[in-house]
């Protein structure tokens, strides 16, 4: 905005002069002023975290040692970097752009490529991606950049994701705000008034800082909406000319505001209590959770509350929030027969409780209600703090009888606490026979699911069951963390592998928009490299084509990655939409020359991923069509994993 | 409701006025098979009918229903699956489709599967 209306030209003898005298009273200089506080109060002298700068050091000594930049001044986007080097973010996946060409500089240069260490991605959807898959492992978000407005509108669809999924992401795009100055021809096409509003229906909180000290505050700003929970994408425009003017000596002090994390908001005490009193007293309370689990520690907190009121509970696989192998797990079916249902940072409430069939007299579908009439529903949803009008991921409106406009993971100790003191004594022989109760059914329920899993054990194209097992039986013995499951394979991993770490399980993309799984599966690798874990992903045919780039950004920042393809070679939700909607008409589905109806099968000619891989930096194979060679192939591609590279095998596999 | 039910009850009869159990045991396996794909029935219960999610976990083989039970559903299914006419669906590829998934195997019993004997 401000790029050439520069004021006063500083010469380089008065410039000197001027960063000597502010090093002594420590106040331009952005390393020295991160330690003051918010009310630009005396600066505390605490020890930096990062080495001092050549800035630093000159302004410190007085003296100068570096050759002063053709600018004229330090690059205001030097202090932007430490801004963001004050949060510790430790990676930036971007695609690269002009219009951030300004801090792309100084974070290589200035910043010195860490914290955040800039990423290389072909593609920005595949750069929000790997942010995506990064925070569900580490609990850590991570920043973007890209062009505000081409740049950005590649990257929507992954913004959409994270904000379905309630998954932090920093995103700056680059703008170029002054339409006097800004160069023309391609530039300005990548111009906007406000590029913030293309994302405002799916984004916590969006700004356009006009100065320095205005992007410190909304950078932290935005790191602490995006931080508290319900966590969500934030969104903030860079302007071209603030990046790239130089510091102004104006006597105005930069300090960066210091962040404090927001504790996240609790039950309110009543609701808290009625909600025991429903669950302490009912005859066969089930717990239902989705989001409920932010960290390791809310899977410990959900274990303690089902074995309290030994109460069945049903995981919808948003998090891994409860261990697949606990006896008080339970199928979506458990809801039938509930006298209290308490849902937990549910996606769609309304879809737990009823049914809809898609088959309807007129093609509308069929709605039934799948609980007694009198059943109680508790709700406790972060999300309702935070609901917008226009993308409707708030699903059917639910009615309930207790509803908390709070965090699930922050009301769990009192919530255990308040059960535990409401439940009467002639109801604890009952909750324990209860438990018996299903550990029986659970012992029945997996010896059925292991013989469903036999079912054309020994087929071609390779079933999804043996799909799945044959991997796990490579992996097994590793500390493994399934880094996204993409396309459908009939949720064979939670219904078959003991799932019992938080980062055992990340869940899908939020928004179901298809292409996250392998940016996602990416940056959640990232994330387990650093941690010493060994990644596997189930890699879907159609979401890897979306952005298949990001497969030579994991190769170039060698992210060991095992990506076993589930290649059903269609999109086959679609498929099936097809041909319902073809027997709905009574008409026959139109082939053409594939498998599927026409639009919807990705064959003819089949795509080679395992080749497509390798001409990217992976170590690949496939494709593997014989049931009986897919274990060795694995067994290959684990080896290579193991020793720091990428590997993909590619599978035909059954379509779900 | 009713409406529908007797609906279903005529289409039972009618299929087995039309086949009875001749017209099931002369249907061809081999051309099932080639019917089952043509027709999109593996999209949702998989090359061998062994299911999925989106066949709501329903199993058609081995042991499919009868075939005057399987055609009755098959005509006139309200649920999840959409019905299959017989001017899309001809009754002799419906039988040829039945014969197919009479002719699939039992599977081993998972114990005898090292994956599978946890």
């Amino acid at each position: 905005m401000m790029r050439k209306n520069l004021g006063p030209r500083v010469d380089r003898r008065k410039f000197l002069k001027a960063v000597a005298v502010a090093g002594a009273s420590g106040t331009v200089n952005p390393q020295i002023a991160s330690a003051t506080t918010a009310a630009g109060a005396t600066p505390a002298h605490l020890p930096s975290a990062l080495p001092p700068t050549a800035h630093t050091i000159a302004a410190e000594t007085g003296t100068s040692q570096v050759e002063v930049s053709r600018i004229g001044g330090i690059a205001g986007s030097d202090f932007m970097v430490d801004v963001i080097k004050t949060l510790d973010i430790k990676y930036l996946p971007a695609n690269c752009a002009s219009s951030y060409r300004g801090i792309h500089e100084s974070l290589i240069n200035y910043g010195g490529n860490k914290v955040p260490e800039f990423l290389t991605c072909t593609h920005e959807e595949s750069a929000i991606g790997m942010a995506h898959g990064y925070f569900k492992v580490t609990g850590k978000p991570l920043m973007s950049l890209c062009h505000g407005t081409v740049g950005l509108q590649h990257a929507t669809m992954g913004i959409y994701n994270a904000w379905c999924d309630r998954v932090p992401v920093i995103v700056m795009g680059g703008n170029d705000l002054d339409a006097a100055h800004r160069p023309p021809g391609v530039p300005t096409f990548h111009s906007a008034q406000d590029i913030n509003a293309l994302v405002r229906d799916f984004t916590k909180w969006d700004d356009t800082p006009v100065s320095l000290q205005h992007f410190a505050q909304s950078f932290v700003r935005a790191y602490k909406i995006a931080m508290t929970p319900p966590y969500g994408p934030v969104m903030i425009s860079l302007d071209a000319g603030l990046q790239q003017q130089p510091i102004h000596n104006n006597g105005e002090e930069l300090y960066v505001p210091r962040y404090t994390p927001t504790s996240p908001p609790q039950g309110e005490t009543g609701a808290v209590k009625e909600a025991a009193r429903l669950l302490a007293n009912a005859q066969n309370p089930v717990i239902v959770v989705d989001r409920a689990a932010r960290t390791e520690n809310g899977v410990g907190l959900l274990v303690q509350l089902a074995e309290a009121l030994q109460a069945r509970v049903i995981d919808m696989g948003g998090r891994m929030n409860f261990p697949k192998t606990h006896h008080l797990g339970a199928s979506v079916t458990a809801v039938n027969n509930a006298d209290v249902i308490i849902g937990m940072e549910l996606s769609d409430f309304w879809g737990v409780v009823n049914s809809y069939i898609d088959n309807g007299e007129h093609g509308i579908g069929i709605n039934r209600s799948k609980i007694k009439s009198d059943t109680k529903l508790i709700n406790i949803s972060s999300v309702e703090l935070n609901t917008k009008a226009n993308y409707q991921d708030f699903q059917r409106f639910q009615s309930v009888d207790v509803s908390m406009a709070a965090d699930a993971e922050a009301t769990l100790p009192a919530l255990i606490e308040a059960v535990k003191s409401a439940i009467p004594n002639d109801h604890k022989a009952e909750i324990e026979r209860r438990g018996e109760a299903a550990k029986k059914a659970r012992a029945e329920g997996r010896a059925r699911t292991l013989q469903l899993a036999a079912l054309a054990w020994d087929a071609s194209p390779i079933s999804t069951a043996r799909l799945v097992m044959e991997t796990w039986g490579q992996i097994k013995n590793l500390d493994w963390s399934l880094v996204s499951s993409s396309g459908n394979v009939s949720n064979w991993p939670n219904r078959l592998w003991p799932i019992e770490k938080y980062h055992q399980w990340l869940g899908g993309p939020g928004g179901y928009g298809v292409g996250y799984g392998a940016p996602a599966s990416i940056g959640a690798a990232l994330a387990n490299r650093d941690l010493g874990r060994f990644s596997v992903s189930i890699q879907s045919d159609g979401d890897l084509m979306y952005a298949p780039g990001v497969l030579w950004t994991a190769a170039k920042h060698k992210i060991p990655l095992l990506a076993v393809m589930h290649n059903n070679r269609g999109y086959h939700q679609e498929l099936m939409h097809v041909q319902r909607l073809s027997s709905f008409r009574n008409r026959m589905a139109n082939l053409g020359n594939d498998m599927g109806p026409i639009g919807t099968s990705i064959m003819n000619p089949d795509i080679e991923y395992h080749k497509l891989a390798e001409s990217m930096g992976w170590w690949a194979k496939g494709p593997i069509k014989d049931p009986a060679e897919l274990g060795s192939a694995i067994k290959e591609a684990v080896a290579v994993v193991k020793s720091g590279q990428p590997a993909l095998v590619n599978v035909w596999t059954q379509p779900r | 409701m009713r409406h529908q039910m007797f609906r279903a009850a005529l289409a039972v009869l009618a299929v087995g006025a039309l086949f009875g159990d001749g017209a099931a045991l002369a249907a061809s396996a081999e051309q099932g098979k080639v019917a089952f794909m043509k027709y999109g029935c593996w999209q949702c219960h998989g090359t061998q009918g062994q299911g999925s999610v989106a066949s709501n976990g329903k199993v058609l083989a081995p042991d499919p229903l009868p075939f005057e039970s399987f055609s009755a559903f098959v005509r006139s299914t309200n649920g999840a699956m959409p019905p299959y006419s017989e001017h899309v669906l001809p009754n002799d590829d419906l039988a040829d489709i039945h014969a197919y998934l009479s002719s699939i195997p039992k599977p081993n019993d998972h114990t005898s599967i090292p994956l599978l004997s946890q």
